[in-house]
């Protein structure tokens, strides 16, 4: 009933995607991503998680060969992502990413924020420290970091640096954002930080999230995907997909009866 | 009781096996020690024999300042010093420029085929070639077919040639360093491959680019072959035209075209003398190369920790 009255923000229409060694990742995926939602996606190590996410800012353009087949239309403008005429960087400015490892620049904490900003050509140093101080606050790092923003981003633990990271992807204002693993790397009370963030970041964007955690997926988002060798098995409501799911290899993974 | 000796027993026969290859470690470390003792000995008793040998004319100021002479006690290294500082202004102005184009091309830019294999392939064995064969190639090139004599220009553009492809290969070394997490971080937030490069690639790149750039010109300043090749003269009495001037545009070019002398060669021309007064010049003379190159690549390390010690990639 949820469903019905949320509106899309993007959909994956018969996905289809093929590395350039001819390994065939994602087959005929259909899934929506609801605005203003968070869409955990689950599956056992291998199973195209990483591929399927990676398609909705064309991280895989980064590398020749590379084919994708299929859809990923945004929504309200109905603009398919992947359509060769669509320039990935315009994608990219519209969709910001979230790695698995904290990867921030060897620079300061502040440039790291500010450089969304500088590529899209700002250069009013007003309404970048505005939107850095935004984003740092955003991220709730503000407070750690704002008597050291000039000091280089390597000098931070890694639970802050990754909500560095988190920074700089919201800095520029995202519609949708992707997280692959962003609390792998973590310790308990570092990803609790993190899942809070982004349950806070849910007013203001859609978010697709990969996680391995079972109990992250259920504590944080508002639609799972179960994906097992490169389809989508299952596809439903958290609350339904954990308590009652309709695919018998859905529950065993789960439940831990696999994978 | 029984499998407690039994363990008991097991555990002494893993400590002796540990032991015996240990001693393979233990081993390998004397060897490779007395190595390089052995050869940084070996140096430091060429280059004290060296200071030895030059200490009169080392410890003399005129000896710096003097135009080379017919009599050994007057003849000083002034035309060389100079010489070889133009020439390495014109070595560097054009090998790193180029050379640090050329690699963030093939590194970056280039798709990667069987051409860009066979690019790769020849730039690296282009650092191989002997360098008398750049100076045959210079000869035909710059003194022949472009006709720019045997000038400052031609010497450093030779130079250039030679160490282009070591600072090709030291580019490309240190840009592929730079994890891909990085890039793909700047890509992420919507930079175009030319702001990847410019202000990611290249700058964290940076050290182990001066590294190779420093590396190079240490190796160019003391060439001897290519320099004698293209035809440079032993026996320089004067100094290039200067190329600052006191009016206006303030800078002057004429330098380019002027004949001139570089370290390796006039030492080279002393020690082919008959007589030792002049060997002590040649002595003296090598003694300046070895510490200008042992002060360029001193220099080379220190960036490089410099620089690790800021951008460390965890
Ligand atoms: N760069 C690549 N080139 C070729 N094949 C790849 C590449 N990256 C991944 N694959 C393959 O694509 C399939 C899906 O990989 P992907 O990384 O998307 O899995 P994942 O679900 O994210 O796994 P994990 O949970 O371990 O991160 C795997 O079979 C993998 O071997
Ligand atoms: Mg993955």
């Amino acid at each position: 009933m949820v469903t019905v009255t949320t509106p899309l923000k993007a959909e994956s229409r018969d996905l289809n995607f093929i590395y350039n060694g001819g390994i065939h990742a994602l087959k005929g995926i259909n899934m929506p991503l609801y605005e203003k939602k968070i869409t955990a996606l689950i599956g056992p190590s291998g199973c195209g998680k990483s591929t399927f996410l990676r398609c909705f800012n064309r991280m895989h353009d980064l590398y020749p060969g590379n084919k994708y087949q299929g859809q990923i239309v945004m929504h309200p403008d109905n603009t398919n992502v992947l359509d060769a005429g669509v320039d990935p960087i315009e994608v990219r400015m519209r969709i910001s990413m979230v790695f698995q490892k904290p990867n921030p620049f060897p620079k300061s904490i502040y440039e790291n924020v500010a450089y969304g900003l500088r590529v899209r050509g700002e250069r009013n140093k007003r309404i970048i420290d505005d939107k850095v101080e935004e984003a740092l606050k955003g991220a709730a790092i503000w407070d750690e970091v704002k008597d050291r923003l000039h000091d280089l981003a390597f000098n931070l633990s890694g639970g802050q640096q990754q909500r560095l990271c988190i920074a700089r992807a919201l800095a520029t204002d995202p519609e949708i954002m992707l997280f692959d693993e962003p609390t792998s790397a973590l310790d308990p009370i570092a990803t609790a930080n993190i899942e809070e963030l982004m349950t806070e970041l849910r007013d203001k964007l859609t978010i697709l999230v990969v996680t391995h955690n079972m109990q992250q997926a259920a504590r944080i988002s508002d639609y799972t995907a179960y994906m097992y060798l490169g389809e989508m098995v299952e596809y439903g409501d958290t609350d339904r997909i954990f308590t009652n799911p309709t695919r018998k290899e859905t529950e065993d993974y789960i439940t831990g009866k696999f994978g | 009781m029984n499998t407690e000796a039994s363990t008991l027993k097991d555990l002494d026969a893993v400590r002796s096996m540990i032991k015996r290859h240990k001693l393979n470690d233990y081993l390998f470390g004397a060897v490779g020690l007395s190595f390089i003792i052995l050869i940084l000995l070996t140096l430091l008793v060429l280059f004290i024999d060296l200071i030895m040998d030059g200490y009169p004319k080392l410890m003399s100021w005129d000896f710096f300042s003097s135009f080379p002479s017919r009599r050994a006690a007057n003849a000083g290294l002034l035309s060389a010093l100079v010489g070889s500082a133009l020439v390495m202004i014109i070595t560097f102005v054009s090998a790193v420029p180029m050379g640090v184009a050329a690699a963030i091309y093939l590194e970056e830019y280039a798709k990667k085929n069987w051409l860009s294999e066979v690019i790769e392939v020849n730039v690296t064995n282009l650092a191989a070639v002997p360098s008398i064969i750049y100076g045959l190639l210079a000869l035909g090139l710059f003194v022949y077919i472009l006709d720019f004599g045997t000038s400052i220009l031609t010497a450093g553009l030779t130079l250039g040639l030679l160490i282009l492809p070591v600072v090709i290969v030291a580019t490309r070394e240190a840009i592929r360093g730079i994890p891909v997490a990085i890039r793909e971080a700047a890509y992420a937030v919507g930079a175009t491959k030319w702001q990847v490069v410019s202000q990611h690639v290249v700058r964290y790149a940076t050290g182990g680019i001066l590294t190779g750039v420093i590396i190079g010109m240490a190796r160019a300043i003391g060439e001897t072959a290519p320099v004698i090749t293209i035809g440079a003269l032993t026996f320089i009495a004067f100094l290039p035209p200067s190329p600052v001037t006191t009016s206006a545009p303030f800078l002057n070019f004429d330098w380019l075209w002027s004949g001139f002398t570089v370290l390796p060669i006039q030492m080279f021309s002393w020690l082919s003398r008959p007589g030792a007064d002049f060997h002590v010049n040649a002595a003296a003379a090598g003694a300046v190369i070895i510490v200008v190159t042992l002060l360029m690549n001193g220099i080379a390390i220190k960036m490089r920790y410099n620089i690790r010690k800021k951008i460390k990639w965890q």
